[in-house]
């Protein structure tokens, strides 16, 4: 018995072999469709992008809009809540990245990169907490930007995550200006 | 299983099915003769009682969809009219909702009746094994359906617990986009969840049938945690343990229908009677109370990925308890040490449930760090080494003996004195 082991495979060892993986091969193809039906559909991705008119908000306004089903905040914010944003050393940010869609992915978390080039004082973010999803309180936390409610995360006036378990900041979505006064996210 | 009935059949017909499927004596020989130990006590009722609730919340289940809608716009209100409108709505409702709380409160005791009295142990891992994994499909099915009513905790606690995933390294995002079918819980997660939520009640199911194969195999566990030796040991499942099972059910359902006729909403949140707004959450964000002391495991840890990997891991390490309990004495009753680490690990358990419920700040942070460690060490530390410290108590010669002494009955389970 102990010889057979070591013969030359057969042209019958070879089909069998052939035919499983054939076989493997067509079972993990037909998978497929039952696994990428869950991901999101034409209908969802359709809705990708938004425009927002942003000339009626005033100092110290927010708005909230939806885009892909999360709240995206838009603040323009005041000159203190700049001022407080801009004298954090970089080094004091646990997360220390811009997580900005917009820029690379190694700029700093500056408060320039977090902000519109040429209008300091606006800021568009996801407003998602980075931690487990929920939406944070607008003003509100130890460092006068956002608070989550879910698991007390601090965000500053830059939407950067300051203290609590989220690891990253705020996440700045992909927008541009389509005019002077309309953005659009997405 | 169907070699512990001695069942002939006798008419005619019988003798037709027998000769072509012998499913007359299969069921006899597992729950008419099926020799079960004479000495099992009313914890292990806690089986029958799971077994009468899956029924239940299948057969509420079942008519409950025929008046639900799976779709974001109509899903709250098609709840509000099973509450207000159907014959019996608010009966079937009730029962359905309250009977996840049965079904968790009867698991959880059955679970650590297992611990307990060693019933993990060779040879019956394989049945263990498969209790964990009743267990993750029901929290499965638990959460899937508490999103199902789509009021403000249900959103809010389907966009924590899927953004769970999101902590992974890479994979995070398409997985948990891929979970929502969108890039938010959206109608897409609420459809699936749907026919999820109808899917795994069944699975409980074939996983309970081989859950009760396996320690038919092999034979009930007993409050000796010893082996019967002879027929004196044993006794027939019918009719003294469906009559047994079938009390224990009864004063159980008069725990059920105290909550479902006198506080329907006592174990819910108020906020779930507010429809989802994606805009806003609840300020105060807490998952029903049978999943608290894994959240508090998940809050516990500072590190997001972290707090996840431990609160999957509180569960997996159930997996190879077989393993980690080194003592050849099944039953705590015989272990005078164990015995006291076990009620500690109770209450540690019911104290991480407890913080799992309070905010994450503070004192209570750090006391959820102490339990779960304690939680931790209990299997891969405490366990392991009293196998090797501990000096077990003699074993009696037989169940016989110990039922005929007194001295089989465990502490506290039964209010009988101390003959011995």
């Amino acid at each position: 018995m102990a010889q057979q082991d070591t013969v030359e495979p057969t042209r019958r060892d070879f089909l069998y072999i052939a035919t499983g993986a054939m076989g493997a091969v067509g079972a993990a193809a037909l998978a497929w469709p039952f696994i990428d039906q869950m991901n999101p559909d034409a209908s969802a991705l359709s809705l990708a992008s938004i425009e927002v008119d942003i000339s009626a908000i005033d100092e110290g306004q927010e708005i909230k809009v939806m885009w892909r089903g999360k709240p995206v905040f838009i603040r323009n914010r005041s000159a203190r809540e700049i001022e407080e944003a801009n004298a954090v050393a970089i080094s004091d940010l646990p997360d220390p990245y811009a997580r900005n869609a917009n820029l690379g992915a190694d700029a700093q978390a500056t408060d320039a990169n977090r902000g519109v080039e040429g209008r300091e004082a606006l800021i568009v973010m996801v407003g998602v907490c980075t931690h487990l999803g929920c939406i944070p309180l607008g003003q509100a936390g130890d460092f006068g930007g956002w608070f989550c409610p879910c698991h007390g995360s601090h965000y500053d006036t830059a939407g950067r995550i300051r203290k609590g378990p989220a690891p990253e900041n705020l996440l700045i979505p992909p927008f541009e200006f389509i005019s002077d006064n309309v953005i659009q996210i997405g | 299983m169907a070699g512990h009935s001695n069942y002939v059949p006798q008419s005619a017909a019988a003798k037709w099915l027998e000769s072509r499927l012998p499913v007359i004596s299969l069921v006899r020989g597992s729950f008419v003769d099926f020799p079960t130990p004479k000495n099992l006590n009313y914890w292990w009722t806690f089986g029958g009682i799971l077994f009468f609730v899956l029924i239940a919340q299948i057969l509420t289940g079942i008519v409950l969809v025929m008046h639900y809608t799976p779709n974001t716009a109509l899903a709250f209100a098609s709840v509000e009219h099973i509450m207000r409108d159907v014959n019996f709505g608010w009966l079937l409702r009730y029962l359905h909702a309250n009977g996840a709380s049965m079904f968790f409160i009867a698991v959880f005791i059955h679970m650590f009746r297992g611990m307990y009295y060693g019933s993990y142990k060779a040879p019956r891992e394989i049945s263990w094994i498969l209790g964990v994994v009743i267990f993750l499909i029901m929290m499965a099915t638990a959460f899937m359906g508490y999103v199902l009513p789509w009021g403000q905790m249900s959103f809010w606690g389907a966009t924590v617990i899927t953004n769970l995933f999101s902590a992974l390294p890479l994979v995070g995002e398409p997985i948990v986009n891929w979970l929502w079918g969108g890039f938010a819980v959206d109608n897409p997660t609420l459809n699936r969840f749907f026919s999820l939520h109808y899917l795994l009640p069944f699975m409980i199911f074939g996983v309970v049938l081989l859950h009760v194969w396996a320690f038919h195999t092999t034979g009930n566990n007993n409050p000796t945690g010893i082996n019967p030796k002879t027929k004196q040991d044993t006794i027939p499942f019918h009719p003294y343990y469906t009559i047994k099972d079938l009390f224990a059910i009864v004063v159980f359902m008069i725990l059920f229908a105290y909550f479902v006729f006198y506080i329907p909403n006592y174990m819910g949140h108020a906020d779930n009677y507010i429809e989802a707004d994606p805009l806003v959450t609840p300020a105060h964000i807490v998952p029903e109370w049978y999943f608290l002391p894994f959240y508090a495991i998940l809050r516990a840890v500072p590190d997001k990925l972290g707090g996840v990997v431990l609160m999957f891991g509180s569960i997996a390490v159930m997996f190879v308890l077989p393993w980690l309990d080194t003592s050849k004495v099944r039953s705590g009753t015989y272990r005078p040490l164990f015995k006291q680490f076990f009620w500690i690990f109770v209450a540690v358990c019911v104290g991480l449930g407890y913080l799992g419920a309070m905010p994450a700040e503070g004192g209570y942070v750090i006391a959820a760090r102490i339990l779960t460690t304690y939680y931790f060490a209990h299997f891969l530390i405490i366990l392991p080494l009293l196998g090797f410290l501990e000096k077990p108590k003699e074993l009696p010669a037989s169940i016989s003996e110990a039922v005929l002494s007194g001295g089989g009955k465990p502490a506290g389970a039964v209010a009988a004195p101390e003959t011995k």
